[in-house]
């Protein structure tokens, strides 16, 4: 018996994020993430982890390092070109009252 | 979600603190990538790497009677609760490693005995009741605490809790039924139930931890609704909750000063034995170097496994490269 956890091919495989889908037509969500070697064993991993009884018809898996993501400290100026625009919104036109529009 | 994109503040800047406090006191939840005090972040790491830890080494004293298990459906029953308190596990390193540590290294520290785990776990398990009284009375307060757990103020800590808070229900029932069964079976079995509360209920109150007048991280952790509710606060309800199941099942708490306070409407429980509970976190509980010693045999032993889907991975890609060339 080896204590040794970090001998041979004991390192840390490649981390994935999770998305399942819980429903057919529902979008997928990201539930956790599963360390995997590669991506067949990383879908098998996130279906014991993450859908035990289940929660998920169907699953994605992408290695987390491919993901690229907005960071905080941009949100405001990132965003910000959405913030003046409430002509994109239908609260923003007058409709005659008592007329239905939807 | 990479430790390379976890923000890396110098000193906590008070004006960054004071901002952060004011997201918290707002009830925003904080993210991975949000600047957050070094404090908070090793806080969350300290309490979230235990508590992923309680849940890998709660599995060995339930472990240890699948084999016995009465009857194929206990069997199905205490096998699928097992996986799941490994399942536990991994959501929580899984959070924890989006504050910037690696599982790899939480896990090394479990394996060399330097991370600390719930003590209720350095508990023995003897007889079948047991895993009676774990489910209801183990599983019953770590309920409480994870019902709250999940609403705390860090977003994949308390996202981790709202899964798992979904699976304990069936582990606390299940468990519940197995008491509920032998009290209501042969004198022997009947005792055999009580002999089991007997030994759990108190290590079961002592797992909210010490009272808050005595707990050095409480005031700080409340503070960032990291917690949400005081020791003693989540104690009283677990109390409150299970006197009724005990009485509805037959079985007698092991307090001689347990009383119901008709003003407040609470059970009232005598004084705990906090010695036992300082003498069993510093490792001098009955089980701690053998549920340590039975973890690292099962990484051991795991070793061929991870090493064959690594073998496989590798074999995958070399096939992929040919096709492809
Ligand atoms: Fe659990
Ligand atoms: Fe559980």
């Amino acid at each position: 018996m080896s204590n040794d956890a970090k001998s041979g091919t004991d390192g840390q495989w490649p981390l994935w994020e999770v998305f399942t889908q819980a429903k057919s037509g529902a979008p997928h969500e990201h539930a956790g993430s599963v360390h995997a070697p590669d991506a067949e064993i990383a879908l098998q991993n996130a279906r014991d982890v993450y859908a035990r009884r289940g929660e998920a018809v169907s699953i994605w898996v992408v290695p987390t390092a491919v993901i690229a993501a907005t960071s905080p400290s941009d949100t405001g100026p990132f965003f910000d070109p959405a913030s003046d625009k409430a002509y994109r919104h239908p609260q923003f036109y007058k409709v005659p009252q008592g007329v239905r529009v939807f | 979600m990479t430790p390379s994109n976890v923000a890396q503040p110098a000193a906590d800047d008070p004006i960054r603190v004071a901002a952060f406090e004011g997201r918290i006191a707002a009830g925003e939840t904080i993210e991975p990538k949000d600047w957050m005090p070094e404090r908070y972040r090793k806080q969350l790491i300290r309490m979230m790497s235990q508590h992923a830890h309680s849940e890998v080494v709660g599995m060995l004293p339930e472990g240890n009677w699948i084999t016995r298990a009465p009857s194929l459906r206990r069997k199905m029953s205490l096998l699928a609760k097992v996986q799941d308190e490994g399942g536990h596990g991994l959501y929580i390193y899984c959070g924890t490693e989006t504050l910037g540590v690696d599982r790899h290294d939480l896990i090394d520290q479990l394996l060399s005995g330097t991370a600390k785990y719930s003590s209720i776990f350095n508990y023995p398990t003897l007889t079948w009741a047991d895993m009676g009284a774990i489910g209801w009375l183990v599983d019953g307060a770590a309920i409480v605490n994870q019902t709250v757990l999940a609403k705390c103020s860090y977003g994949p800590y308390a996202r981790a809790m709202l899964r798992i808070c979904k699976e304990e229900n069936f582990h606390k029932r299940q468990g519940y039924e197995i008491m509920a069964t032998l009290s209501k079976g042969t004198p022997a079995q009947k005792a055999m139930a009580q002999d089991a509360l007997n030994r759990w209920w108190w290590p079961s109150l002592m797992m909210f931890g010490p009272s808050d007048k005595d707990s050095p991280h409480s005031a700080e952790l409340l503070r960032w609704k990291v917690k949400r509710k005081s020791n003693d606060e989540l104690r009283q309800r677990f109390v409150d909750l299970t006197v009724p199941q005990a009485h509805a099942i037959a079985l007698v708490l092991p307090d001689p000063d347990l009383k119901h306070n008709t003003d407040t409407n609470h059970w009232e429980i005598g004084p705990i034995n906090w010695d036992e509970f300082f003498n069993v976190i510093k490792g001098n509980g009955p089980c701690n170097r053998e549920r340590l010693e039975a973890r690292r045999r099962a990484h051991a032993e795991g070793a061929w496994v991870r090493q064959a889907a690594e073998a496989y991975a590798a074999k995958q890609r070399g096939r992929a490269q040919s096709t492809a060339a």
